[in-house]
């Protein structure tokens, strides 16, 4: 079984800060991590890698440096890991990221066998769009199982997959054929601590950089800034609120008082909550 | 998981200044070398202030100029002795300082330390970071043999382990190689960078370029402890930091925020950072016990260097140096033996410690070896007592208010007098003199 799973390094959002003057984020010095919610599907990856044989290949979008991150995920354990990196791709929005990735994702499979599956994780913390994994997806051609919470069964000889989908509803049993893309959901497992024989590995391997060329890719003005129609409009840092936290002293006062204190507190504060819970018959 | 079935020629323990000093020596002489180091990457776990000395590591990598992360230049050097007000300096400064080939820098050891192991690796040496080495491994004869780290997969062989793993030592004093540093021989030392643009540190300093000015003060913000604050000039930020024996804190029941805090309200340090932005605050302990801390360094497939052999040289803030040097001249003395196709025994590895023994880090310790006994037992004089008879002598100098000049001094020599009494003053300077000889 090969699985692709595409990762991004994101600056540390805990370690970031915006800007106070151009609300831009500050990312210089900001350490970058693997966007947390890709550690949860390249664990998926690694378990099924582990179970079923195969080889994981991790592929990532970026600068020369997010080669930092692809080798901490070699250090996991993952097989194989390539970096595509281009001035060409600079300032690609969604749109243009999930063009370069479907592309290098196909040239993988040229390359070293057509993935079974490709992962991503939900979204990342920096951009929060998640629309890179279903536009990729959409780009291949594949199957696309959104939010998967766990996966419940694969049948290779019937290229098969089993999953349970979470949605607004409740959790939704999925069966889908492969090859497909899944977006795993964040708290679905923990990220394993390579053996040191993985670390060794790691240490040892290449990163393959890909330029466009190399993953080829042809159409050059759906890559980067070029291909990208999405337009910043404004950027704003919301305002620090000015309220202060009140404190209310409740060791003299009887239960009462606190709670008809506290809802005064809060209806006064949200004139329009008052109404609602009277209309749908509460208070 | 599979047992590994590999050996090194060496495994080196910490990616610091001791540790890439000898992993990087090993591996560009042809050696199989694996480094393991337990922080994010080298330097992550790092405190140094700091200066670095560029002799020592031209001998390592003669043109490390060329890439190396440097901040600033020295070409002044403030040495300070402060009360509470006040402050009584040596200032030198020399255009001799802005040479083709500086010999001192400031750094930033997260960075450079980065670029240090990039060196390593470059030098073919195997690098893995977020291992912890756990413990040495030991053959039926008791030589260490190799080690086995936090990560499954079982151990590691070499023919000979460099413990390069830092001030505490943790792994060779569980081991039994040597002793737990005793709070009397080490500092702990707390640090804040505070970031200012670059224009403006150039300006408080009068600093052009990459020159760079860096601060040592002794005196009564070490609340008469034996202690020393720091400011280092960085290209955009400014070190500040001080540091006691750990000993002393635990006497004074003193916490060291409270030295920094009033370091840096100190009216002579305050306009030299205001308006700065605190982005980093770390602490970490230093080794200050000298020649006598020294441990044994070496024994059967293991040598110890840099801050886990106490090599550092208090009484010159020099310490960087002294572990690049050790591990650089370990790594000559294993390369020495393997090339003679000796085994990694005590024996041959004494020429380790035989090398080092030449060399400026045991020859410099060796002069000072009565220093710290002496500053840590007299250091209420040291740092408290004469800091303050050296500030009243000095405004007492300065000041112009019709008092004679006859009169002036005999008050100064009475102050020096009454606080210390004849005997002890001249027993003072005596104990000095002698320790620094």
């Amino acid at each position: 079984m090969h699985i692709v799973i595409c990762i991004k390094q994101v600056p540390d959002s805990a370690q970031i800060r915006v800007h106070p003057v151009t609300n831009t984020i500050m990312r210089q010095g900001v350490p970058t991590i693997i966007n947390p919610y890709d550690l949860f599907a390249l664990e998926e990856a690694l378990r099924l890698r582990d179970t079923h044989d195969g080889e994981v290949t991790v592929l990532t979008m970026g600068p020369p440096m997010a080669e930092d991150a692809l080798r901490k995920a070699l250090g996991y354990g993952a097989d194989r890991a390539v970096l595509l990196t281009d001035r060409y791709f600079a300032g690609s929005d969604t749109l243009a990221t999930s063009f370069a990735l479907s592309q290098a994702i196909a040239k993988v499979g040229e390359t070293f066998g057509t993935p079974d599956l490709v992962f991503t994780g939900k979204q990342t913390i920096d951009g929060d769009t998640a629309q890179v994994g279903p536009g990729i997806a959409k780009r291949l051609g594949l199957l696309q199982l959104t939010y998967v919470a766990k996966i419940a069964s694969i049948d290779l000889a019937a290229r098969e997959i089993k999953v349970e989908r979470r949605s607004e509803g409740g959790t939704q049993m999925l069966k889908s054929r492969l090859p497909c893309l899944i977006t795993m959901l964040e708290g679905t497992n923990e990220i394993r601590r390579g053996s040191i024989q993985d670390a060794l590995c790691a240490a040892r391997s290449q990163v393959l950089k890909w330029s466009a060329a190399d993953a080829g890719i042809e159409d050059l003005t759906k890559c980067g800034l070029r291909g990208s129609p999405t337009v910043v409009k404004r950027v704003f840092a919301p305002p620090a609120r000015a309220e202060k936290a009140a404190k209310i002293d409740t060791a003299e006062m009887a239960l009462r008082d606190v709670a008809d204190e506290l809802i005064t507190a809060i209806f006064t504060r949200q004139p329009a909550l008052e109404h609602e819970l009277a209309f749908n018959g509460g208070a | 998981m599979d047992m590994i079935e590999e050996q090194f020629d060496a495994i080196v323990i910490g990616a610091g200044m001791s540790g890439n000093a000898a992993a990087y020596t090993m591996a560009s002489h042809g050696l199989k070398v694996l480094q393991l180091e337990r922080g994010e990457y080298p330097g992550s776990k790092n405190v140094q202030g700091a200066i670095m000395y560029a002799n020592m590591l031209e001998k390592i990598i003669p043109d490390f100029r060329d890439d190396a992360p440097l901040e600033r230049h020295l070409v002044e050097q403030r040495l300070w002795v402060m009360d509470d007000t006040s402050h009584t300096g040596i200032h030198y400064r020399s255009d001799d300082f802005n040479e083709a080939k500086p010999n001192r820098y400031t750094i930033i050891r997260a960075q450079f330390d980065k670029w240090f192991s990039r060196k390593v690796r470059e030098a073919g040496a195997t690098v893995l970071c977020e291992t912890t080495v756990t413990e040495l491994i030991r053959d039926a004869k008791d030589r260490v043999i190799g080690v086995r780290t936090d990560r499954a997969g079982g151990a590691i062989y070499a023919d000979v382990v460099v413990l390069a793993e830092g001030v505490c030592g943790l792994l060779g004093t569980r081991a039994g190689l040597r002793e737990m540093p005793k709070p009397q021989t080490v500092a702990l030392a707390v640090k804040e960078m505070h970031f200012l643009p670059e224009e403006v540190i150039e300006q408080r300093f009068g600093l052009k370029g990459d020159e760079g000015c860096v601060i040592e003060a002794v005196g009564t913000t070490s609340r008469s402890m034996a202690g020393l604050g720091f400011l280092y000039t960085n290209k955009e930020s400014i070190s500040l930091g001080i540091g006691c024996l750990v000993s002393d804190f635990a006497a004074m029941v003193e916490s060291p925020y409270v030295l920094l805090d009033a370091l840096k309200t100190h009216p002579s340090i305050r306009p030299l950072i205001a308006g700065s932005e605190v982005k980093e605050y770390s602490a970490h302990l230093i080794p200050e016990g000298g020649y006598k801390a020294i441990p044994q360094l070496f024994g059967d497939g293991w040598v110890v260097v840099g801050d886990a052999a106490q090599l550092n040289n208090a009484i010159h803030r020099e310490g960087s140096n002294l572990a690049m040097t050790s591990g650089r001249i370990a790594a000559e003395a294993i390369i020495e033996v393997k090339s003679r196709n000796g085994p990694m025994t005590k024996r041959n590895l004494a020429l380790y410690k035989a090398m080092l023994d030449k060399s400026f880090v045991v020859k410099d310790l060796r002069k000072y070896k009565d220093m710290p006994a002496l500053l840590h037992t007299n250091s209420c004089n040291y740092f408290t007592a004469y800091p303050r008879l050296m500030s009243q002598a000095a405004q007492n100098f300065m000041r112009v208010d019709g008092t004679p000049k006859i009169e002036k001094e005999k008050a100064t020599t009475a102050a020096f007098i009454k606080a210390r009494s004849r005997w002890g003053l001249v027993s003072d300077a005596v104990r000095l003199a002698l320790a620094w000889r």
